[in-house]
C-alpha cells in the first residue's frame, strides 16, 4: 500500500520542471492574500474599541461547540449535515493540502506525526474526506440550481441574486478536490507502472476511482498529468484564497475568530462606549453608528464572517411579516459598503452616513429585539447590538418617528410611556374588592419587605394588564411571600427605552429606580414582565437578584406550597408562547411549561415554533407605539400557528405578548374560538385554596369571572 | 436669514388629565406637566430647516418666568442658536396684546427678517402672531404649512384652507408667520441634548431693559379678563358613555351601527 503524500518525493522528477514556476505561485499567492487580508483589516483598525480579549477559557469553549462541533448546524437538517461534512473534510485535509503545496517545491514531505503507520491511515482518510467534500459540493451546487431554498433568494430592492458567486465557488472548491485527488491518483498509477506494488486503500474514493481508470494510460501522459493536476491544485487553491476575502466565503477565513470573540452575555446591550463610565458619556460628542466607522471591530468582522445562510432573515419575524427588515441584509449591505469604501488599491472613502444611504430608518426601527437571527445563526453574529447602535446614533441626530417621540417624552417627564399621572401607578392595587382578597404594600426606606414586586409600567396603567399585576400578588401572598412595591417610586424599568437607542433617558430611568429598589431594603425583585426582568437582571447594576413570577410558581409548585385544582374545560388544548425576554434572552423554557404540567387535566400542546424558535407577538414597550410598515401583525402569524397546532388557550408569561395575542386574536377573527391567558393569571385562578378536601368549584369560578372580565 | 421664533411653554394635553380647580377659575396646575406648545415646536423646527437650507441663525424667545427657561433649553437643543427670556414681575396678567405688545418691543431691539409663532398655545386664543405683526407693520399670514424662500426678500407659503384644501401666498419680508402643526416633523430631543445646553447663559430682558411702558403690558393693561372656567353641560343630543372601556367600544361599535355609521 502507498500513501500518496509520504513518497511523493520518489515521484517528484514528474515535478520538478516546474519548480521555479510553483515558487513563483506560492510566492504570489501568499503575497497577495496577505495584501488583501492587510487591506481587510483597515476599516477594523479604524472602527470603535470592543474589548473582546476576556475569558479566554469560555471563548475557547465556544469555537469547540459552535465552531469545530458545528452546533447551530443541525437546526437546519439538510444543509447544516452537509456543512458538518465538509466542514469536517476540510479540517481533516488541512495538513494535506500545505504537504500537497509543499510538494511541488521540495522532494521529501513529511508532515510531523504523519509518517509510517498513522500516514497511511490519514492518506485513506484524506483520500474518503476529499471524495466527501467534492460530493457535498455538487450537492450543493444541485440544491442551488435545482432545489433553490426560498431562504436564498435575495429580494430586487436588495439587489442581484447571489447564486452565481455561490456556485461559481462551489464549484471551485469541487475542482480542487478533483485536482487533489487527480494528483494522489497519477501518483499512484506513476508507481505502478514503475513496477513498484502499490494500491491504494481507500476504496472508491475518488482518487481510488480516478487511479482505476488512469491504470492504462502511459507513464508519460500520466507524468504530464500529474504535473497538471499540481498545477490546477495549486492554482485553485491560491485563487479561492485570495478570492474568498472578497464575497461570502471569508467565513472560510474569519470564522474561527468570529466565533471566538463572539458576545459572551446574552441579554445584554453593548454600551455606548466601551471603557466609559456612565459620567463621561456626558462628553462624548456622537452616541451610537452613524457612519460604517463608528461600528465596533467585532461587529465588522461580523460582516466578514457571514456565510450569506439566510438563516437569520429565515426566522426574523419582521422579515416574515414583509417589515422593511431583513437581518442578512442588514450584515451584506454593511459588508458591500466595506468593500465599496475600502478598495483594493487607493484610499478609503471617508464616513458617509448610514441611514439613507444603505439603510432606511424603517428598517432600523423594525427590529423587535427578539433575538432569533442571533439564536439560528452559526457564525454567532450580533444583530441587536447593531440595532441598537445605529437606533442610538438616530436618537443622537434627533432622528425619531412622531409616533415614538410622545412616549420618549412622557417616560423623562412621567416615568411611563403613557403620560399617566405618577400618582396612579399603583392603583391597580387599591380597587377596594381586589384589596379585601389582598393587600399590597407600598415600600419605602421605613416600610421594607423581603421581596419587592417590580410591576413596571404597562402592567401598572394598562387596564388589562393590572390583571396580571393583581394574579402576581395574590400568588406571591398566597406562598406566603413578605412583598410589597415601589408606587409612585416606581418608574418605567427602561428596557425598551435602551433597546430603541435612548440611553441618556435609560440611565436616568435606571438611576432613579435603582436607588428606589436599594433604598426599600428587598432582598430580591420579582416581577411579572420579561422585560423588566432582563432589565433588572442583566442592565441593572448592584439591585438584588431578580425572578420572574414564572419561576416563582414553579418553585413553589416543586416545593408543594402551590397545588393546583383541575382545569375546568376538560376539552382547553393549551399551549404556551415564550416570550422573547423570558426564553430566548433568559433561557426561561421549563418553568412555565413545569406549572403548566401541574395543572391536573390541562392538555398543553406544542407549537412548531417554540422554545428557541418561538416567534415574537409584535414586540413590547415602545415597540407598541410604533407604525411599522407591514403586510400583516406579527401577532397574527403567532395566533395562527398556535391554531395550526391545535390549540385554543394561548398561555404567555409577558404584559406585552398579552396585549398583541388579544389584538391579534380579534384580528384574526378568531374571538371567541382562541384565548390568550397570562402564566400568573392561569395558576391563580387555578391554585387550590381551600384544604385539599374540599375542591371549591364556586370560588374557582368566581375567580375566574373576576380575572377574565377584566 | 434671521430668524425669531416667539415660543411658550404650555400643559401638554397628552401627558395630563386636565381638572378644574376647586376656585372654578383655572384648572388644577399641581400635578401638571408642562413643555413647549407643540405649534411652536413645529415653528423652531421650521425655522432650523430654512436655516440649514440657505444658512442664518435662529433665536427662541419667551415671555414667562425662570420655570420657562426649560423650553428654550429644549428648543435650543434642537438647535436653536439663541434662546432669550423676556420676565418682569410687572408682566404678570398680560392679555394676548400686552404679550404682542412686550413682543414687539424685542423684535425692535433685533434684526429678524421672519418672526415665526405656533398656531396657536394649547391654552391660548391664538392672537399673539397676528396683533404683532399689525404692531410691526408687518405682513400676516396664518395656518402656514410649507414655507418656500424665494429671491428677493419674498417667501412663496401655503396656508390650509377649511377643508383639507391650500392656499398658495408670496409674502414679502420681513413679516410674521404663525405655523400649523404638521408643516414638518420636528427632530427629539432627549435630555442628552438638553444637557449639553444646560450651561448655556440664556439672557434674559426685562420691562425697563426692552424700554417698555407699563401702560403696555400686565394685569392692568389688560382688556381682556378670564372671568370663569368651566366644563361645558351635556348638550342637546351629546352622549357621555361612561363605562369600561370594553363597554364604551362596545356601545359605540351598537350607536354607529344603529345610525348607519357601520355596515
Amino acid at each position: 500500500m502507498v500513501v500518496g503524500i509520504q513518497i511523493s518525493g520518489q515521484v517528484t522528477n514528474w515535478l520538478a520542471p516546474g519548480r521555479t514556476l510553483f515558487l513563483f505561485i506560492h510566492f504570489l499567492g501568499v503575497s497577495c492574500f496577505a495584501y488583501i487580508v492587510t487591506k481587510r483589516l483597515v476599516p477594523l483598525l479604524r472602527a470603535e474599541r470592543d474589548p473582546r480579549f476576556d475569558r479566554p477559557l469560555t471563548r475557547a469553549a465556544k469555537v469547540l461547540k459552535f465552531w469545530l462541533l458545528q452546533w447551530k448546524h443541525p437546526r437546519y437538517r439538510t444543509a447544516g449535515i452537509v456543512h458538518i461534512l465538509f466542514f469536517a473534510g476540510f479540517i481533516l485535509l488541512v495538513a494535506r493540502a500545505f504537504a500537497v503545496l509543499i510538494a511541488g517545491v521540495s522532494e521529501n514531505v513529511e508532515i510531523p506525526g504523519l509518517s509510517g503507520g498513522a500516514g497511511q491511515v490519514y492518506s485513506v482518510v484524506t483520500d474518503y474526506a476529499a471524495t466527501v467534500v467534492f460530493l457535498c459540493m455538487v450537492f450543493a451546487i444541485a440544491r442551488r440550481l435545482v432545489f433553490k431554498p426560498a431562504r436564498y433568494a435575495v429580494p430586487a430592492r436588495y439587489g442581484k441574486p447571489h447564486t452565481a458567486d455561490a456556485i461559481f465557488l462551489l464549484a471551485l472548491i469541487a475542482i480542487l478536490m478533483l485536482a487533489d485527488s487527480l494528483f494522489d491518483a497519477t501518483n499512484v498509477a506513476l508507481m505502478a507502472q514503475q513496477g513498484q506494488t502499490v494500491e491504494l486503500a481507500s476504496f472508491l474514493s475518488l482518487p481510488w476511482i480516478l487511479k482505476t481508470s488512469l491504470a492504462s494510460t502511459s507513464a508519460p501522459a500520466l507524468g504530464s498529468l500529474y504535473y497538471q493536476a499540481y498545477l490546477s491544485h495549486e492554482v485553485v487553491f491560491y485563487f479561492l484564497l485570495c478570492y474568498r476575502p472578497f464575497g461570502i466565503q471569508f467565513h472560510v477565513e474569519t470564522s474561527l475568530f468570529n466565533v471566538y470573540f463572539s458576545k459572551l452575555d446574552k441579554g445584554t446591550v453593548k454600551p455606548v462606549k466601551w471603557c466609559a463610565s456612565d459620567k463621561q458619556l456626558d462628553q462624548v460628542k456622537s452616541f451610537g453608528v452613524k457612519t460604517f466607522e463608528d461600528f465596533s471591530w467585532k461587529h465588522m468582522l461580523d460582516f466578514y464572517s457571514c456565510a450569506d445562510c439566510g438563516r437569520c432573515s429565515d426566522n426574523c419575524p419582521a422579515n416574515s411579516v414583509a417589515r422593511p427588515l431583513s437581518p442578512r441584509f442588514i450584515t451584506i449591505k454593511a459588508r458591500d459598503y466595506a468593500f465599496q469604501n475600502y478598495t483594493m488599491f487607493g484610499s478609503p472613502g471617508n464616513g458617509k452616513p448610514l441611514i439613507g444611504t444603505i439603510y432606511s430608518e424603517d428598517e432600523i426601527w423594525s427590529c423587535t429585539t427578539c433575538g432569533a437571527c442571533e439564536e439560528e445563526c452559526p457564525l454567532l453574529i450580533e444583530y441587536i447590538d447593531k440595532i441598537v447602535d445605529l437606533r442610538r446614533g438616530m436618537v443622537d441626530d434627533g432622528n425619531v418617528p412622531g409616533s415614538l417621540q410622545k412616549p420618549l417624552k412622557a417616560l423623562e417627564s412621567r416615568g411611563n410611556p403613557y403620560g399617566k399621572m405618577e400618582k396612579k401607578r399603583a392603583d391597580w392595587a387599591n380597587a377596594k374588592e381586589f384589596q379585601q382578597l389582598c393587600h399590597v404594600r407600598t415600600l419605602d426606606k421605613k416600610n421594607g419587605a423581603d421581596t419587592l414586586y417590580f410591576v413596571d409600567s404597562i402592567t401598572a396603567y394598562d387596564d388589562r394588564m393590572q390583571s396580571i399585576a393583581r394574579s402576581t400578588a395574590k400568588i406571591l401572598s398566597h406562598v406566603g411571600e413578605n412583598f410589597g412595591i415601589l408606587g409612585v417610586a416606581e418608574k418605567d424599568s427602561g428596557h425598551e427605552v435602551r433597546r430603541f437607542g435612548e440611553e441618556t433617558l435609560f440611565v436616568a430611568l435606571r438611576d432613579h429606580n435603582a436607588d428606589a429598589i436599594k433604598a426599600c431594603g428587598a432582598k430580591r425583585v420579582v416581577t411579572s414582565d420579561p422585560h423588566a426582568y432582563n432589565a433588572l437582571k442583566h442592565d441593572y447594576k448592584d439591585v438584588p437578584p431578580v425572578e420572574h413570577i414564572s419561576q416563582v410558581i414553579a418553585k413553589a409548585v416543586k416545593s408543594g406550597k402551590i397545588k393546583f385544582n383541575p382545569v375546568e374545560n376538560a376539552n382547553d388544548v393549551y399551549t404556551y408562547h415564550d416570550p422573547c425576554y423570558l426564553g430566548r434572552h433568559n433561557q426561561i423554557y421549563d418553568d412555565p411549561r413545569d406549572v403548566l404540567g401541574a395543572i391536573p387535566g390541562l392538555k398543553r400542546v406544542e407549537m412548531k415554533r417554540s422554545r428557541d424558535r418561538s416567534f415574537c407577538c409584535g414586540g413590547g414597550g415602545l415597540m407598541l407605539f410604533y407604525e411599522p410598515k407591514e403586510e400583516q401583525r406579527m401577532g397574527v402569524k403567532r395566533v395562527r400557528m398556535a391554531v395550526e397546532a391545535g390549540a385554543n388557550v394561548i398561555v404567555t408569561a409577558c404584559p406585552f405578548c398579552m396585549v398583541n395575542m388579544e389584538d391579534a386574536i380579534k384580528v384574526a377573527g378568531l374571538e371567541g374560538k382562541m384565548k390568550a391567558i397570562d402564566l400568573a393569571e392561569l395558576a391563580d385562578q387555578q391554585i387550590k385554596r381551600e384544604s385539599p378536601h374540599v375542591e371549591a368549584p364556586e370560588a374557582a369560578v368566581v375567580h375566574q369571572e373576576y380575572v377574565m372580565g377584566r | 436669514m434671521e430668524i425669531l421664533v416667539c415660543a411658550r411653554r404650555a400643559p401638554d394635553t397628552s401627558e395630563n388629565e386636565i381638572a378644574l380647580n376647586s376656585a372654578g377659575n383655572d384648572i388644577e396646575r399641581d400635578d401638571l406637566v408642562y413643555s413647549i406648545n407643540e405649534p411652536d415646536n413645529y415653528a423652531v423646527e421650521e425655522a432650523l430647516q430654512i436655516i440649514a437650507r440657505i444658512g442664518g441663525h435662529v433665536t427662541v424667545v419667551t415671555v414667562g418666568g425662570e420655570d420657562d427657561e426649560e423650553i428654550l433649553r429644549r428648543e435650543m437643543a434642537m438647535g436653536a442658536n439663541h434662546g432669550v427670556l423676556i420676565t418682569d414681575g410687572a408682566f404678570a396678567g398680560s392679555d394676548g396684546r400686552g404679550i404682542a405688545a412686550i413682543l414687539k418691543a424685542f423684535v425692535q431691539k433685533g434684526n429678524y427678517d421672519l418672526i415665526l409663532t405656533g398656531v396657536q398655545a394649547e391654552d391660548g386664543a391664538a392672537q399673539v402672531g397676528g396683533m404683532l405683526a399689525a404692531m410691526l407693520d408687518y405682513p400676516f399670514a396664518s395656518l402656514v404649512n410649507s414655507i418656500e424662500v424665494l429671491e428677493g426678500g419674498k417667501l412663496k407659503i401655503s396656508r390650509e384652507i377649511e377643508g383639507g384644501n391650500k392656499e398658495l401666498n408670496e409674502i414679502d419680508l420681513p413679516c410674521v408667520l404663525s405655523i400649523q402643526t404638521g408643516i414638518n416633523e420636528p427632530r427629539y430631543v432627549g435630555m442628552r441634548g438638553i444637557r449639553a445646553v444646560a450651561s448655556v447663559p440664556i439672557p434674559s430682558y426685562s420691562a425697563a431693559g426692552l424700554g417698555l411702558e407699563g401702560s403696555m403690558a400686565g394685569a392692568a393693561a389688560a382688556r381682556v379678563r378670564r372671568i370663569d372656567y368651566f366644563v361645558p353641560s351635556l348638550g342637546r343630543g351629546a352622549e357621555i358613555l361612561a363605562g369600561s372601556r370594553e363597554e364604551n367600544i362596545e356601545k359605540l361599535i351598537e350607536l354607529l351601527a344603529a345610525k348607519g355609521g357601520l355596515k
